[in-house]
């Protein structure tokens, strides 16, 4: 991304001649007097954002890890405790060992399907359909509203006894539960509202496929790939950059997901816990029992999973994703 | 491959070159083989579309029919038409109208746009256009910062705001977004600046313009797509947003429209009328909706080239 202009710069060198190197000029002492002013711009420029970097940002997040070794509960002062919010979370809490399972069941089942359902749906539309922008717009509709309580009340109403999900299976003659108040259920119905939200990657993923030349299929159809190899030998390859991208996206931000499993359990993660997300837990915590410090020994130990994941899949990627030739 | 293709349809084009009457035949079974793939296709995609939209279209007509009318069917066209869903659901708190949640969201995700539109300009003009020292350093932090979970900062934060009173205020709704904590517009934003070429802003330095006139009068102004893109997503997402107004708003003055409609969810007070519930929500995505509808070009646009440009 940041490197395309350096590496069109230096592909338009004539071959054999060298390219002409321009010395930096070290910025700060010594620099020209331009580079001065250049440079306390940028620096008030960047008053707000630092502001905001350091105060709302940087401060408190060291703060909760301070924290997090307390038993601070607003009320009186926080008193040093080293790590047993850590050991009480790790040993003695099973709502919190539930809220991690079903964390992890919540994260792996949706982030797979809406990378499937989106890349899928992209590749369809973009076989030169008509009407490519309308149904673009159609299938994005939900990500605008799917995150709104709104629409989390909407699917408890969908899902319920009397709702209309069990009205469609009525129509096979089969006999449907209240699948929110069924412990079984309750979590797939959240993962269900998710996936409903796949058109966002869909739309990132139909630009990627604008951008690879109709050439290379071109030559693949005279070297006789049909489409199917066609697909995973061009698209698919071409496409794992885009495919990572979406894939961090949504892991960091189904991490993070609460609103609609707050909104279909009525803010208790129930039926048993069911549906109580690791950030629901870590709300209930904090603001509802004021555990403060064991709610940010939560919020850290979140940040740690999700820095190393983010971490793991960029590691995975010397396997599988393709860079072209560089 | 070679002689796999020899072997192929393709060549048969090949034999026949002269026989125009063939070459014709065979242009248009393969379009008519064409039109029925795309037709079967778009007929997938259709019924895809009618289920995942059908609770919302169902919500919508729900919204117009009576209370008894509304659950044990999959109908979608009421018996009797009333509007009296969203009298009751405009009123049902008392005192307080939907009117006031709606002034309070408008209040917070506006000055949310104006804050994220300066702040994060700002902080992008810099990124974008300008050499400091140790840019490179707080250009990786700012991108660091885009995947950090806000649980990690909240409670601290909500701390500080309660210790100064500010709980139960648009602030801390408000404040961050003038300091451009939103780091994603403003990689966004970065982004779109680094394609405008240069000469402009030379110019403009021979000229004798300030770097806050090259800001203001020059670059922000070609920017617009950005900027359009960066105030419909923080609309959307501010209006949208529940976690926050949660916690800092607890109190009915304040309460938005997300707030007011997780009260119908409350255990204790039930829900007292679904055609009213329905009516509210229907009315609360509206906003966004019409906002997309709106500017659907741009958005779209702009949703592509939020990751790579």
């Amino acid at each position: 991304m940041t490197t395309r202009t350096d590496t069109v710069a230096e592909t338009a060198q004539a071959p054999g001649v060298p390219p002409i190197r321009r010395r930096p000029i070290p910025p700060g002492r010594g620099g020209s007097p331009f580079r001065k002013a250049e440079n306390r711009a940028a620096y008030m420029f960047l008053v707000p954002w630092f502001i905001g970097l350091f105060g709302i940002t940087i401060i408190p997040i060291i703060a909760s890890l301070y924290l997090s070794f307390t038993d601070f509960d607003i009320l009186s002062a926080p008193n040093w405790i080293g790590f047993d919010n850590y050991a009480r979370l790790f040993t003695h809490d099973r709502r919190f060992d539930n809220a991690v399972a079903v964390t992890i069941t919540y994260v792996g089942v949706s982030v797979p399907l809406i990378l499937a359902f989106s890349l899928t749906i992209a590749v369809t539309l973009n076989r030169g359909l008509a009407g490519l922008a309308i149904y673009r717009s159609l299938f994005y509709i939900p990500s605008l509203i799917g995150a709104s309580v709104g629409i989390g009340i909407l699917w408890r109403e969908v899902f319920g006894e009397r709702g209309i999900f069990n009205a469609f299976l009525a129509l096979f003659g089969i006999q449907g539960i209240g699948w929110m108040t069924n412990p079984h259920s309750a979590l797939n119905v959240v993962i269900a509202l998710h996936v409903w939200t796949f058109g966002a990657s869909m739309v990132i993923f139909l630009a990627a496929l604008r951008q690879i030349p109709q050439s290379y299929y071109e030559a693949a159809s005279i070297d006789g790939a049909n489409k199917v190899q066609q697909f995973w030998r061009i698209t698919l390859p071409l496409l794992t950059p885009v495919i990572f991208f979406n894939m961090v996206l949504l892991t960091i931000g189904s991490f993070q997901s609460f609103t609609q499993a707050f909104v279909v359990s009525r803010g208790t993660g129930g039926p048993i816990d069911s549906t109580l997300l690791y950030t629901l837990y870590l709300y209930q915590r904090a603001f509802v029992n004021l555990d403060m410090g064991y709610a940010s020994a939560m919020a850290w130990i979140l940040l740690i999973t999700i820095a190393a994941l983010t971490g793991f899949i960029f590691w995975t990627t010397r396997f599988w994703v393709f860079y072209g030739d560089r | 491959m070679a002689i796999v293709s020899l072997d192929g349809g393709r060549s048969d084009m090949a034999i026949r070159k002269y026989d125009r009457e063939a070459v014709r035949r065979s242009r248009e079974r393969r379009s008519r083989q064409r039109t029925l793939r795309h037709f079967s296709l778009h007929l997938l995609l259709i019924l895809l579309l009618i289920v995942m939209l059908y609770p919302v279209i169902w919500m919508a007509l729900s919204s117009l029919r009576p209370e008894d009318e509304i659950f044990g069917g999959l109908g979608l066209i009421p018996k009797t038409w009333t509007l009296q869903n969203y009298i009751t659901g405009w009123f049902l708190f008392g005192d307080r109208t939907f009117g006031d949640f709606f002034i309070n969201s408008f209040i917070i995700a506006g000055l949310a746009v104006v804050g994220n539109l300066v702040a994060c300009s700002m902080a992008a003009y810099a990124f974008a256009r300008l050499n400091f020292r140790l840019k490179w350093f707080w250009f990786a932090l700012m991108l660091g910062s885009i995947m950090l979970p806000i649980h990690a900062q909240l409670i601290p934060q909500y701390i500080f705001f309660l210790r100064i009173g500010w709980v139960d205020t648009f602030l801390p709704l408000v404040l961050p977004k003038f300091l451009a904590t939103d780091a994603f517009f403003v990689f966004l934003m970065v982004q779109f600046m680094r394609s405008l070429p240069p000469e402009l802003e030379q110019a403009a330095m021979i000229d004798g313009a300030s770097y806050w006139q090259r800001y203001w009068r020059i670059i922000l102004p070609l920017s617009m797509p950005a900027l359009v893109t960066t105030a419909v997503f923080t609309f959307i997402n501010t209006y949208n947003d529940f976690f926050s107004q949660l916690i800092y708003l607890t109190n009915t003055d304040q309460m938005t429209v997300p707030v007011a409609l997780r009260l119908f969810l409350d255990p204790s007070g039930g829900t007292s009328s679904f055609g009213g519930l329905f009516a509210m929500v229907l009315v609360s995505i509206g906003p966004v909706l019409g906002f997309f509808l709106a500017s659907q070009r741009l958005l779209v646009r702009g949703i592509a080239t939020q990751g790579f440009k």
